[in-house]
């Protein structure tokens, strides 16, 4: 079932877009399209711009001092690094999974209810925090124990406690950086699992260096090489059947 | 493992000898120093132990030794310590926030940091004479306790801002990540995330620099303490001493029994330490409890 970007609602769109570390330019003049509700892998090899481009969407290399931004990023109508936009505001609904599981040093509950806390939620904060735990399929794992430090979990466990924590403000959008990169097979297989789940309510974008794991939770894929877009679409028909030689060179193992 | 005699010289028994001989370095540094302060204590408390007592500390400075008692110089020490803490604490951690998690990075950046650390070496008495000159006469705070307190705070603000910056420095940037990434504001991180990480070393900072600032006695000079104090201090604005000065004082007299004196005021000094440094340890105990760490 080969689908084209074109055909769908687009949740986020990038337009000449591009990045600079200082006089580097990490990501050049990429244009792509993120559609409604569907998983989309960035692939490629170290330094390809993946992960840079991906924090382009909530805002994150604001963070980094000597970065810069040129081009337009486009969520809901709204240029995101318009002058207007308030990164904090982008940031809840488009929340982000790091590489590495990042908890806070504080008690399971607390990871949650700290972005429903600081975001003035107004519902009722256990029942969100259940229903994100729940979400992100660590609720039964931890529910006798929501006051526990979240630093004893194992890795896969702190890893889905942080997707349930991106979860709980309810973004639109989920970003995930090489998520199970840091985990065992297992965990990493769980955090898959929960990924084709959540793809009924989020739109998710991943990052991934694992090209089998492209294959297998996303709907469409992006193939990266020195800053630059080579080749975007489908993820059966660009592992099966790529259309340029460099994305054939590298999902074979060629480089990278 | 034949064939591999001449391609490989491990000699092992030198290896290991050069371990052991570094450790023996190592531990006869530290028995120098546990033992240069055995000395130095034993020999405080052979001079003053006999001279301790509860009226010691509960008497105001006589001209007869054995009614004289330190009961002023304590007070005034806590008194100028509560108040240095009081001061260099929020400057000194705003000073630090300011510059780890605001200041953007450039030259005026470099310049500051660059000053700060100078000034965390500059001799005490230079801050004697800048407090004299700014607190006691300019702001009018007289030769009182704030005075003091205000002399020594400056005195010990370049270390306390330094060990506040390297505690916020080594809060790891996937903390701040997270938060950001749940739509957190800059100041919803430093105050929810970075602060209770960087605390227990802040706490460590402030430990050291109130030490340091108890003992010192050029710069509580010159702002002018007092070495004869025939009241107790109620309140910043009164004049004062300190045990420091106390100490100076009488070991500046020729008679024996002042010496036995100072040497029990510098007992009582090092218990007041002792305390201030377990209620900061306590302190840092319980954030990294709090940690979960």
């Amino acid at each position: 079932m080969n689908q084209s970007v074109a055909e769908l609602d687009t949740a986020l769109g990038t337009h000449d877009l591009s990045v600079w570390y200082g006089d580097t330019q990490a990501v050049k003049h990429i244009t792509l399209d993120i559609p409604r509700n569907r998983v989309v892998a960035f692939i490629g090899p170290s330094g390809c711009g993946k992960s840079t481009l991906l924090r382009c969407f909530n805002r994150m290399n604001d963070l980094i001092p000597t970065a810069r931004v040129e081009g337009e990023v486009n969520f809901r109508g709204q240029n995101l690094y318009a002058d207007d936009v308030d990164p904090v505001e982008v940031r809840r609904r488009i929340g982000m999974v790091f590489q590495k599981p990042n908890p806070f040093p504080k008690s399971i509950y607390e990871n949650v209810a700290f972005g429903l806390r600081i975001n003035g939620f107004k519902g009722d904060l256990k029942e969100q925090v259940e229903r994100s735990l729940r979400a992100a399929a660590i609720w039964d794992e931890v529910k006798d124990r929501l006051q526990d430090s979240a630093l004893g979990l194992s890795g896969g466990q702190q890893q889905r406690l942080c997707i349930a924590r991106a979860l709980a403000v309810e973004p639109e959008i989920l970003l995930m950086d090489e998520p199970a990169s840091a985990l065992d097979p297992i965990a990493t297989s769980r955090i898959e699992d929960l990924i084709e789940d959540l793809k009924k309510d989020y739109t998710i974008v991943i990052v991934t260096h694992n090209m089998q794991q492209a294959a297998r939770v996303s709907d469409f894929t992006a193939f990266l090489y020195i800053g630059e877009l080579i080749e975007y679409g489908d993820t059966e028909r660009l592992f099966t059947n790529p259309s340029e030689d460099r994305t054939e060179q590298y999902i074979t193992g060629r480089f990278g | 493992m034949k064939g591999q005699e001449d391609r490989f010289e491990p000699r092992l028994a030198q290896r290991r000898r050069n371990g052991k001989i570094f450790q023996a370095v190592c531990l006869s540094s530290i028995a120098f120093s546990v033992a240069m302060l055995v000395i130095l204590l034993a020999d405080v408390v052979r001079d003053g132990a006999a001279w301790l007592s509860f009226d010691f500390v509960s008497s105001f400075p006589s001209r007869i030794p054995a009614r004289a008692g330190i009961k002023p110089a304590i007070l005034g020490s806590l008194w100028v310590m509560l108040l240095v803490a009081a001061l260099s604490f929020p400057f000194g951690v705003g000073a630090a926030i300011y510059l780890e998690e605001y200041a953007p990075r450039g030259r005026l950046r470099r310049l500051i940091q660059t000053n700060i650390a100078n000034l965390a070496g500059v001799p005490s008495i230079v801050y004697g004479i800048l407090g004299l000159a700014i607190f006691v006469r300019f702001f009018g705070f007289g030769r009182s306790i704030l005075a003091g307190a205000a002399t020594l705070s400056l005195l010990v603000l370049p270390v306390v801002i330094i060990a506040a910056q390297e505690a916020i420095r080594a809060v790891p940037s996937s903390l701040r990540e997270a938060a950001y990434g749940v739509g957190a504001t800059r100041w919803q991180v430093v105050r929810h995330h970075v602060l209770p990480v960087a605390m227990p070393g802040i706490l460590t900072g402030m430990i050291l620099s109130l030490s340091r600032a108890i003992g010192e006695t050029a710069p509580v000079i010159l702002v002018g303490a007092l070495a004869f104090v025939a009241f107790t201090p109620s309140g910043p604005m009164d004049l004062f001493t300190v045990l420091p000065i106390q100490i100076f004082n009488w070991t500046a007299r020729p008679q024996a029994e002042f010496h036995g004196l100072a040497a029990a005021a510098i007992i009582v000094l090092l218990i007041v330490l002792l305390l201030m440094n377990a209620t900061a340890i306590l302190l840092r105990n319980y954030y990294q409890s709090r940690r979960g760490d």
